[in-house]
């Protein structure tokens, strides 16, 4: 890491954990917390998807592990009276577990038509939580408790979230810590040998494959590590909105993991995290805009993609990129 | 069991437009067209403005929305794809494009025709009734001839006419097509117009039997995604036969899995995901497109 990178860290978590709450309290736009709760959650799932990009296939699957991750977490909770904290990586291991059994024969398909599958997966996924009889069907799951208290010898490390005089910041700062920690080992994913290898599948399998590389492991291994980023974030939301339903994470949502990473740029470890902010945030603050909301959003979009095809970070590093690569 | 042939037979042949529009986009371009369904939706109110606020024959309708869909289609393909294949780096640019022209048409079509389900009145009266074995509506029957003809009619136009041949080039190989002289921003451009014409067609012939509404789109979108699949993507008989193959699968399931609920697209789905295992590239398509 260059000097210049680490200073960027230090700032990155200084304005999540202290600038923007002391913001929000100073604005008293308390509603702001539930969207930038939101937006981290959605990132994690967008770098799930982002992390398939980098092995150069193109997914529009992970509303499917979003909702399974929010079901499985949802299940373990209200039936089995699992505490949330235990739930979480549960969730994500079995999203995991999940996209390895579903990876091992779709992922043989490529370009356009491991896309159309993905987005059919996610359409399974939502069919499947309507028949089922544990997913209780198109009623869903509510009444979700909030996550409890977690103790090691004694201490409490994190509280109780109903007895916090303040849980929206409690699942800011949740969200948010989750967000730098996905985001932390997607870079170190990237910047060690495993990104390494996944770029050389990126650019070309077989002669990947014909210098040695595994690559039917390797791409099984990162959907799959895609798939329990996509499982945490279903699970995040799930606490958040203390609910669930089939529709929670539909074909939509797919297509809007996709469009994060391609708006803040597929070379770009950190372009998900932006492109999900920017989409997210840019919808709700043209909230106002009434009926025209959906109009001024999809031509904003379709603008951004005339005038920077490669992503909004494409302007800032294209002079770095360069070097880099 | 003759009811569901004929069923499945009349869903299929709408179905293979929907397909032959999408898969016909996809090999010119290698343009996943995510605004498919929506075009289709914009051509079933187009087809209801004209017969049912105009009060113009149907045939009036039907016409207005394969012109308009054609003219938004060529605009689409000038506009906006051709300047973002040309400068994208990676050929998935285009798919952001399409899902953002996607949300675009239905926020337009939202403004426009509303959020009301719409149809049209009944085209031609009374029911076909061969001794109960085989019952069907008049109107249908009407619907399904149009589409067959409708898919008649492109194979002609794509086999023996010279600006389909110029798209069969195109598709086989670009480069090639264009050394030999073929005007390849030009046929790209028709091909769009054409891809975005039959969704229209086919929107304008559904209006008349179940009507359209805004949120129809995306999950016909997502049906002629499957029936390119199965076919195989770019294959324009693969869409024809995903197109029959579909309507089939969904007619029967309807009737045979009625008493376990509403899983048959369920079994559709995962039925389609093992057979894309053991064949990847569809019934009919180029391995990898």
């Amino acid at each position: 890491m260059k000097l210049t990178e680490k200073l960027g860290v230090v700032v990155f978590l200084v304005a999540v954990y202290v600038l923007v709450p002391a913001l929000i309290a100073l604005s008293g736009r308390w509603d702001f917390f539930y969207t930038l709760t939101s937006v981290a959650l959605l990132s994690i799932a967008s770098a799930g998807v982002w992390l398939t990009f980098y092995i150069g296939r193109i997914n529009i699957g992970q509303g499917a592990y979003a909702l399974v991750g929010g079901y499985v977490s949802a299940i373990l909770m209200t039936k089995a009276g699992l505490n949330f904290w235990i739930t979480l990586p549960l969730a994500g291991l079995f999203c995991a577990g999940l996209s390895v059994l579903i990876g091992l024969p779709i992922l043989r398909l490529r370009g356009v038509y491991f896309a159309m599958v993905t987005l059919v997966l996610t359409e399974v996924a939502r069919l499947s939580a309507l028949a089922l009889h544990i997913t209780n069907g198109a009623k869903g799951i509510t009444s979700i408790p909030l996550p409890g208290k977690v103790a090691l010898f004694g201490i409490t490390i994190i509280p109780d979230f109903s007895t916090l005089a303040n849980p929206k910041l409690a699942f800011y700062i949740m969200a948010v810590t989750l967000m730098v920690v996905s985001f932390a080992a997607l870079w170190r994913i990237v910047n060690s040998r495993l990104g390494h290898l996944c770029r050389s599948l990126q650019q070309n399998e077989e002669l990947a494959s014909s210098i040695g590389v595994n690559t039917a492991y390797l791409r099984v291994l990162a959907y799959a590590i895609s798939s329990f980023f996509g499982g945490i974030a279903g699970a995040g939301f799930v606490i958040i909105s203390q609910s669930i339903y089939p529709s929670s994470f539909q074909v939509t949502d797919s297509v809007n993991f996709m469009l994060n990473c391609f708006l803040g740029g597929l070379s770009f470890v950190f372009g998900p995290m932006l492109g999900t902010l920017l989409l997210y945030f840019g919808w709700d603050l043209l909230f106002s805009t009434g009926k025209y909301q959906m109009l001024i959003y999809s031509s904003l979009l379709i603008l951004a993609m005339l005038v920077l095809p490669n992503g909004l970070l494409s302007v800032s590093f294209s002079r770095r990129k360069g070097v880099g690569k | 069991m003759e009811q569901i042939v004929v069923n499945g037979l009349y869903l299929g042949a709408q179905y293979a437009v929907i397909a032959l529009g999408l898969t016909l986009i996809f090999s010119l371009m290698n343009v996943l067209n995510f605004a498919h369904g929506q075009m289709y939706v914009l051509g079933g109110f187009i087809t209801y403005t004209v017969v049912s606020q105009f009060h113009l024959p149907y045939i009036v309708g039907l016409v207005t929305s394969a012109v308009a869909l054609a003219v938004i289609g060529a605009l689409l393909e000038r506009f906006l794809f051709r300047p973002v294949i040309a400068r994208s780096k990676r050929e998935e640019s285009t798919m952001l494009l399409a899902a953002g022209v996607a949300f675009f048409l239905d926020a337009v079509t939202l403004l426009i025709f509303g959020e009301k389900q719409r149809g049209i009145p009944k085209i031609i009266n009374g029911v076909l009734n061969w001794n109960f074995i085989i019952v069907m509506p008049y109107d249908r029957i009407l619907i399904g001839v149009l589409a067959i003809a409708l898919i008649a009619g492109f194979i002609v136009f794509m086999q023996f006419s010279r600006s389909g041949r110029a798209m069969r080039a195109l598709a086989q190989d670009r480069m090639a097509a264009q050394l030999m002289g073929v005007d390849v921003d030009r046929y790209s451009m028709i091909g769009f117009a054409l891809g975005a014409m039959l969704a229209g067609l086919a929107g304008g012939l559904l209006v008349s039997i179940t009507g359209v509404n805004l949120g129809m789109g995306g999950p016909t979108s997502i049906k002629a995604f499957m029936m390119i699949m199965i076919g195989g993507a770019g294959v324009i008989s693969g869409a024809i036969a995903g197109g029959f193959i579909l309507g089939m699968m969904e007619s029967v399931g309807l009737t045979v899995l009625a008493s376990y609920g509403d899983i048959t697209y369920l079994v559709i789905f995962a039925s389609l995901m093992v057979f894309l295992a053991i064949r990847p590239q569809g019934m009919m398509g180029k391995p990898w497109g």
